[in-house]
């Protein structure tokens, strides 16, 4: 991989790894005795880590061909890869602390191992994890491709995606060591807040010079999605984050705001890191993806302009659905039922959009099991919207609200749209990265999807009992008027469901296992001389970059 | 009706054909269009009023108390327990008076949570013993043999880390916590203080925090100040550091609370 660096990017890569090695060494030496000092001794590792790698292949040959005209893969597959791994941890202490709320005593002793602390662990890792690398690494690739463009920079995509999981590690080792901020979805700490800023500013910057390059006229909708994420999200991030540290040598910080106003901006974020993390991102994947694999044109080119302006402009309105009922002012909570409502229009016509693409080609989906991970992540996406928006009218909320229902639409979404896309796509993009014509093994994909349903299933109508069930004996009365049910009671209807998610999540995990092998399996048997399968052109001469009407 | 929005439509089309064509059109239209809800709903909050109530008795976390905070923030109790109870009929009979957000005026950051996976502890103060706490989180199943809640026995041998007070209060006041020069002077003689009854920084606790102040040995033993003291001296505060939300109920000026149907 470094041998596609000249000798200056070299050079230069090994200046920057001299910084974040000062960098580290600074923070280890400040933060001494405290969480940051480790964070520190990571950094400080992870960049003589690669100053080793760089350095050793310092004085090889350098590049002699036109790089330009080749697409840039390599970041791409460690993307991928990461994702994988993450996929595979995050989905392991998810099923962990699932088990954890049937049997607590299923830990260490150590106060890191505590529900509490590893909770998170579960949530950053595979949101930022798993979503994270699947979202940049898939970015990296349909851009080249719907731009006809090599990525531009040659450094800057290695910073991006290693610079990102170094912000994950950051996050993820942090909570076990009591470092957070305790906002869900935006636990990490001031230092990694800003060594993000720091990466996600490279990033878009990266995304408008490949854009900048394009030998196509027009921005194909992937990419207004893949824009709208990396926008938006930047945007949040940095407002939900606003926070002063206690000392520039500890990790503990004090958010900004307080009381009402901190819990209307963090689910002002923490919704739109749903709109625009899990979702937008997501959509951006589908839009190329699924009219790649199945070989059809996107069925309308005016729903995909209605449905993404939709959902940029109506999702940023529906944070207050989180504080229904609460200390927040009612004109907000009413505005954010309102929109959420209203949401459904353009989340329904992106997932209508997406079904109706495969109508023709259905025995694709039959067939397939790449294209069936597609269909079920965009039939997931329409179910899990429409729960949302019924999750988010007052009445209905006052129901599910802090009961496991949450966590079942939660999931929903996760697992059945946000996973499943992302399988999809990746065993669509691994074999055209690779240069292979398919995967390893098709017996082990038509295993992972039915895994991974199977496990979505089980762990969906177990958390919709479980809720259901403690919501409605929360509010049960007695003939007297006296509340019948203690919190105990509720807690013991729990236990079966928690054992039948554990068992779920069990089922998805070994999904993702098997997926994770398959794609190590297929990586394995790439030959060096494998054939280059497309090249950045100047026209659509060859093939269309995504499938046209005629 | 179809022929006329098709009217308004092609226009809208033909526009946005030509607005695909430029990655900055496509950045600021995104931004615009994502940025005007967040606007609306959040700039107002900080500046109506009426949207927190005025609380005259409102007291400040004492820095023992804020430590146990931090405590809780680091374990993750938030990720099992809400500290907001909600203007639903059955949650202020199961748990008190429903909360107001000058309850949380000075809570960075607010702990008002979306799970419950144990009970709501926004009026958690002064229902159980310091002695039933400190046996409940080194044993919950002991106390409570149902219960899933992740055992804290570590917090009893851990030395509470009172010298970062001061610089800890004085963050918190950056933000808005109108903590003085004297109470920030002192943060960590005070947090000592609070939990070593007949020490003399007990005196400096009530000077600076009133006479109500709670202090007292909260994990039951003399000696050194630990994190479990904190913690429970943070317990024992919840919902207790105004009346305003008891007084509302008594005076009958609540909006009435939405019987569950
Ligand atoms: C796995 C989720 C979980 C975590 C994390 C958790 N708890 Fe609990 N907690 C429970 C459950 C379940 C109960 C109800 C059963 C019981 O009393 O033990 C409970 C009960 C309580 C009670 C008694 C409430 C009442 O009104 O009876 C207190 C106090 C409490 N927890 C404090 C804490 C503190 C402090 C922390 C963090 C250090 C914490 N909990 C972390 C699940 C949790
Ligand atoms: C192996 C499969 C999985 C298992 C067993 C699992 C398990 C869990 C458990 C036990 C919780 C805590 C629920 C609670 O506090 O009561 C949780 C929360 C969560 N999980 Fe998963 N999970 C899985 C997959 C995923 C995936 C793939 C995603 C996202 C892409 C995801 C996203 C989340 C989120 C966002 C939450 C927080 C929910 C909330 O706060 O309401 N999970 N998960
Ligand atoms: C039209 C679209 C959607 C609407 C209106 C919607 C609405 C809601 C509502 C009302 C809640 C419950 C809030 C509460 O009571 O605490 C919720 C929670 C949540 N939703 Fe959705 N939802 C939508 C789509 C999705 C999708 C596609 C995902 C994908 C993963 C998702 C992920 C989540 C998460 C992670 C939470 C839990 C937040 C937390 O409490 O930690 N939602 N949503």
């Amino acid at each position: 991989m470094i041998t596609r660096f000249t000798i200056a990017e070299r050079q230069a890569s090994l200046v920057l790894l001299l910084l974040m090695t000062l960098a580290g060494l600074a923070m280890a030496a400040a933060g001494a005795g405290d969480a940051m000092g480790v964070h520190g001794f990571i950094v400080l590792f992870a960049s003589l880590g690669l100053i080793f790698v760089v350095g050793g292949a310092l004085y090889d040959p350098a590049p002699t061909e036109d790089r330009s005209r080749a697409y840039y893969d390599d970041p791409i597959k460690v993307g991928i890869v990461l994702a994988m791994i993450w996929a595979v941890i995050a989905m392991g202490v998810g099923d962990w602390v699932a088990w954890m709320l049937a049997f607590p005593d299923l830990r260490f002793d150590g106060a890191w191992s505590g529900f509490g602390r590893m909770r998170p662990v579960h949530t950053t890792g595979i949101i930022f994890g798993f979503g994270g690398n699947a979202l940049i690494a898939t970015s990296f690739h349909v851009m080249q491709r719907t731009c006809r463009a090599r990525l531009a920079g040659q450094i800057a995509p290695w910073f991006v995606i290693l610079g990102y999981n170094l912000f994950v590690v950051m996050a993820v080792t942090g909570y076990m060591m009591g470092v957070t901020q305790s906002k869900e979805y935006a636990e990490a700490e001031w230092y990694a807040d800003i060594w993000l800023v720091i990466v996600w500013v490279v990033y878009f910057v990266l995304y408008l010079r490949t854009l900048a390059r394009r030998n196509e006229p027009h921005i194909y909708v992937a990419n207004w999605y893949y824009m709208a994420f990396i926008l938006v999200v930047a945007v949040l991030h940095i407002v939900n984050n606003l926070a002063v540290p206690a000392s520039f040598t500890a990790a503990k910080s004090y958010s900004l705001f307080s009381g009402v106003q901190d819990a209307m901006t963090q689910w002002w974020y923490g919704h739109n890191a749903v709109a625009f993390f899990l979702t937008s991102g997501f959509l951006g994947m589908l839009y190329y993806y699924l009219p790649k694999r199945a070989n059809r044109p996107i069925y309308s080119y005016r729903l995909s302009i209605l449905s993404f302006w939709g959902i940029t402009f109506f999702y940023i309105w529906v944070g207050s659905h989180h504080l229904h009922y609460t200390a927040l002012p009612h004109w907000v909570q009413t505005l954010g039922m309102t929109f959420s409502v209203m949401l459904l229009v353009p989340s329904w016509a992106s997932a209508g959009n997406a079904l109706m693409t495969l109508n023709g080609a259905w025995h694709k989906v039959r067939d397939d099991a790449t294209l069936r991970f597609m269909f079920v992540a965009a039939v997931f996406y329409g179910l899990s919207t429409f729960e949302g928006s019924f999750l988010a009218i007052r009445p209905v909320n006052s129901l599910s609200h802090y009961t496991d229902w949450t966590v079942a639409h939660v999931h929903a979404g996760a697992m059945g749209w946000v996973a499943l896309i992302t399988f999809g796509a990746i065993y669509a993009a691994v074999p055209m990265i690779w240069r292979r014509e398919t995967m390893y093994s098709w017996k082990m994909v038509e295993w992972h999807f039915w895994l991974a349903l199977a496990g979505t299933l089980i762990y969906v109508f177990a958390m919709w009992n479980s809720g259901i069930v403690q919501g409605l004996m929360w509010r049960t009365y007695t003939e007297g008027g006296t509340l019948r049910y203690s919190f105990l009671d509720t807690m013991i209807a729990m236990h079966p469901y928690y054992i039948a998610r554990g068992i779920g999540g069990l089922l998805f995990l070994a999904g993702a296992v098997i997926g994770f092998i398959n794609i190590w399996m297929t990586i394995r048997a790439v030959g060096s001389d494998s054939k280059v399968l497309d090249v950045p052109t100047e026209s659509e001469a060859g093939e269309p970059a995504v499938p046209v009407a005629e | 009706m179809i022929g006329w929005l098709k009217k308004l439509y092609y226009p809208i089309q033909a526009g946005h054909y030509r607005l695909e064509k430029h990655s900055i059109g496509l950045t600021i239209g995104i931004i615009c269009a994502a940025m005007i809800g967040g606007f609306v709903e959040i700039a107002p909050l900080f500046t109506i009023d009426e949207t927190v109530e005025d609380a005259p008795d409102m007291r400040l976390y004492t820095p023992l108390e804020q430590a146990g905070r931090d405590i809780y923030v680091r374990e993750g109790c938030y990720a099992c327990h809400s500290q907001m109870i909600r203007t639903l009929a059955d949650e202020v009979d199961r748990y008190g008076p429903y909360s107001l957000a000058v309850e949380s005026k000075y809570d960075h950051p607010m702990l008002w949570g979306s799970k419950r996976t144990g009970p709501d502890l926004a009026r958690l103060g002064g229902k159980y013993s310091d002695d039933w706490h400190v046996a409940h989180l080194i044993d919950p199943r002991a106390v409570v043999p149902e219960s899933v809640m992740p055992h804290y026995a570590f917090l009893a041998d851990a030395p509470l880390d009172t010298a970062s007070l001061p610089a800890r209060l004085t963050a918190l006041r950056r933000v808005g916590v109108p903590y003085s020069d004297a109470m920030i002077a002192n943060a960590d003689r005070d947090a000592a203080g609070q939990a070593q009854p007949d020490s003399d920084g007990a005196d400096g606790v009530f000077d600076r925090y009133g006479d109500a102040t709670q202090v007292r040995r909260f994990d039951g033993k003399a000696g050194r100040v630990t994190e479990m003291d904190a913690l429970v001296a943070y317990l024992q505060i919840l919902g207790k550091l105004t009346d305003a939300a008891h007084q509302m109920e008594t005076a009958g000026m609540t909006p009435e609370t939405e019987a569950a149907q």
